[in-house]
């Protein structure tokens, strides 16, 4: 299929309905309205519903009852909105319900700006809602791989019965770049006999649901859910690691920042100075493994994020202490620059060759 | 070959159109592109401004702070808000028309275009911006102008074909205009 | 030969309700099982348990059940609904539930005519939480967080759910039951049964307000609670209909 030129928020609604969702519950919040606006015009024609619920804590539960009644169905939003979908968000990570959920993030806390931010990692990481849930977080750093990670979600999400969020910043959703839609092949799905769909009096009531008022069957159901998180940690990490073996200093971002660490590996390159980049494509699961293969004697790692720093708890459980880790950033709409990065490394390593 | 262009104007002037035409028509010349928009309540009727990248090899950051290639100016508080932007060597054109103020840097080249007078003189002053794109593209040669009256329908829709002849016109104008330029220069 | 003259509804299974003893909420699922029943469509039924006393419903029906979050039942059921039209959605909810923390979800349910029924029980009281205050409680009388008995001037005056959502025009079907005696429960079912044929003729939103009784938290006997229902509760919150399909036009 030939390229074409799409705005990121509208690829995430065109790659979604390439992957068979047919079901979008969302609310307006801006530097994600490309996407419900998207759904409205184009669900319709393929025999979907959009909707525009009275909230986003609506809409999520909206995504709840469209999962749990067996649907592919996604919802989008932004940073203030994603926080009130995270009671949503822990019932259906609970009641097992695969879905996708879109956060374009804007700059916070509160209110926050309309700019591009990367200040939610912690919420999509840690899990903003009750309870021992995990989900997992793509982050993609370009219109293209968001429209074939959004591809692959729903399978992903299918396969776990979890949540899947797409971690978008402003600047993915409202960027264009050349695009190509892959064909969607589905992967091997397990069937939804679990899902919602009336009795017919023929079988068995099904129940969707996160409610275990017995101690011992919670602890189960955690057990249970634990064991899906390893499984996951196990098969479902993704990174791209490019020159960490012989590295001076390692560059960690991910999404938008990890262009900017690209261009500034390259200047680097140009003075003689040797820097690698781990970026995460899953924040969770995150890339441990990854950093086994840096330098043992590099001089550090600098993590690059749009936010006062929360990747960089990671980077540190995933350094273990080996190698110093630094931070570099800008937050409330502003985009760190390859400068930035360039005189933050030079730091690390005491000053230009 | 990189080209990284800052267009900014004022709503209304067509500046989001230009920078969506470059990227797309790069596209079609098999080149990396990227185009990002300003967004927010300034983009109802205040300035409004995009980046835009063309690339022989993959982008990098789609942010332009102070690494510009080229700036295109269309009114004068864009003019003093991005000349900074642009990088040692880089080029600033201006539309004359609405900006009477020179460069003030002499690190970089800077060219002046009517655009508006010359749109008025073809039909339709909404063209100023494709006079720009116009002088633009025969100083940078990162899009072939076929490539760009390609991409016209394909970001306006069928239904402006039309206007086609127009802008064809608007760009050779802009080119022209430019070329007079550089001969002085 | 023995007849049998009265069998349990098949819409409920055999497991024993939890609903302290005097409650009303057990007639109340039997008055929706035997509707599903008769409709014929307890095979299509898809339930939404709520929060409160009714979050363990699905314990009991015989059908399809989702539970959702405090006082999201209506968004829940509505994107059941969207998905499966052909399927009969209700929800089950209680006054804390649907009046206080769901009334967003509910009045916007209403107000998209979503084509799902809405069995709404007011007690009066937080009833599993422990006798907290609802919007519902009455002036005077007794919660956990209203010690002295709720005043106008601290709490407002109790809200009046049914009345509100038949100003609502995707509100098809609005009517206040109660099942304190023999009578009102025969009155209770009819109107459950009309709520759920409101969705099955594709008119729009359909809710059944239901006083029901909380003896535990109200801290009366049985017999006084069933009282009380008819010397406070209807004089407050009359019973009748609101809003009929068949009158709207």
């Amino acid at each position: 299929m030939a390229k074409v030129l799409m705005k990121g928020n509208e690829a995430v609604g065109a790659a979604a309905i390439k992957a068979g969702c047919r079901y979008f519950f969302g609310y307006p919040i801006t530097p994600q309205n490309e996407v419900p606006e998207y759904m409205s015009k184009e669900l319709p024609k393929v025999g979907g519903v959009f909707l525009q619920a009275e909230s986003e804590v609506a809409a999520i539960n909206m995504v709840y009852g469209a999962a749990g009644a067996g649907a592919r169905v996604m919802t989008s939003s932004s940073s203030p909105g994603i926080s009130l979908k995270q009671e949503g968000i822990s019932y259906i990570a609970g009641a097992e319900l695969p879905c996708v959920i879109v956060n374009m993030m804007r700059g916070g806390p509160g209110l926050g700006s309309i700019q591009a931010a990367q200040a939610d990692y912690f919420q999509a990481t840690r899990g903003g809602g009750n309870g021992d849930y995990r989900h997992i977080v793509y982050a993609p750093a370009s219109i293209q791989e968001t429209v074939d990670i959004m591809m692959e979600a729903f399978d992903i999400a299918d396969i776990y019965r979890i949540p899947v969020m797409i971690l978008g910043d402003g600047m993915i959703g409202q960027m264009m770049e050349a695009v190509e839609f892959k064909e969607y092949v589905p992967r091997e799905l397990p069937e939804k006999d679990w899902a919602t769909s009336g009795t017919k009096e023929m079988k068995s009531p099904r129940v969707v649901n996160s409610l275990y008022l017995e101690p011992e069957l919670l602890q189960e159901h955690n057990v249970n859910l634990e064991k899906k998180h390893k499984i996951i940690e196990e098969k479902e990490v993704r990174y791209e690691a490019t020159g960490i073996e012989d590295a001076e200093v390692v560059c960690v971002a991910y999404g938008t920042t990890a262009r900017v660490a690209k261009n500034a590996i390259d200047d680097l390159a140009k003075e003689g100075i040797k820097v690698g980049l781990i970026r995460p494509i899953t924040l969770w699961p995150f890339p441990h493994e990854a950093f086994d293969k840096i330098n043992p004697q590099a001089k550090g790692l600098l993590t690059i994020e749009m936010s006062m720093g929360q990747m960089i708890d990671d980077v540190k459980i995933a350094s273990n202490g080996r190698w110093p880790v630094a931070f570099e950033g800008k937050t409330g709409g502003l985009v760190p620059s390859s400068v930035d990065v360039v005189n933050a490394v030079k730091k690390m390593i005491g000053g230009a060759k | 070959m990189i080209e990284k262009v800052i267009v900014a104007g004022f709503g209304g002037q067509g500046v989001m159109a230009l920078g969506k035409l470059l990227a797309y028509g790069g596209m079609l010349d098999d080149r990396q592109v990227s185009w990002l928009p300003s967004y927010g309540p300034e983009m109802r009727g205040g300035t409004a401004n995009c980046d835009v990248i063309v690339s022989d090899t993959l982008i990098g950051s789609p942010v332009l702070t102070d690494d510009a290639t080229a700036v295109i100016v269309m009114n004068l508080p864009s003019m003093d808000k991005f000349e900074s932007h642009l990088a040692p060597n880089g080029k600033l054109i201006i539309n004359k028309s609405l900006i009477e103020k020179k460069a003030t840097r002499d690190d970089i080249e800077a060219y002046y275009i009517d655009a508006n007078e010359i749109a008025m003189e073809i039909g339709n002053a909404k063209a100023a911006n494709m006079v720009m794109l116009g002088a633009f593209l025969e100083l940078t040669k990162i899009v072939k102008p076929e490539s760009i009256i390609k991409a016209f329908t394909k970001v306006f829709g069928e239904d402006k074909a039309k206007f086609i002849p127009l802008n064809e016109l608007a760009l050779q104008r802009g080119a022209e205009a430019v070329k007079e330029q550089m001969a002085v220069s | 030969m023995s007849t049998i003259v009265y069998k349990k509804t098949k819409a409920l299974n055999d497991t024993q309700f939890h609903y302290c003893p005097g409650c009303t909420h057990g007639i109340i699922h039997k008055l929706i099982g035997e509707s599903l029943v008769e409709l014929g469509v307890l095979g299509e039924a898809i339930g939404v348990a709520s929060v409160g006393c009714s979050a363990l419903c699905y314990k009991y029906f015989n059908c399809d059940v989702q539970q959702a979050a405090h006082g999201r039942a209506p968004a829940v059921a509505t994107g059941i609904k969207r998905v499966r039209p052909e399927n009969v959605v209700f929800t089950l909810q209680g006054d804390g539930d649907l009046a206080s923390i769901g009334a967003a979800e509910i009045v916007h349910a209403a107000h998209r005519g979503e084509k799902i029924t809405t069995i709404f029980v007011n007690n009066a009281i937080y009833g599993m939480t422990g006798g907290q205050m609802a919007p519902t409680t009455l002036i005077g009388q007794k919660a956990t967080t209203a010690p002295e008995g709720r005043t106008e001037e601290h709490s407002g005056k109790p809200l009046k759910i049914a009345e509100m959502l038949a100003t609502i025009d995707g509100a098809k079907y609005v009517e206040r039951v109660s099942v304190h005696n023999p009578a009102a429960v025969r009155k209770a079912k009819k109107a459950i049964k009309r709520a759920f044929q409101c969705q099955l003729e594709g008119k729009g939103f359909a809710i059944v307000e239901v006083l029901s009784t909380c003896p535990t938290n109200w801290g009366m006997t049985p017999v006084n609670a069933l009282g009380w229902v008819e010397s406070d509760m209807i004089p407050y919150y009359p019973l009748g209909n609101l809003r009929d399909f068949e009158e709207a036009k």
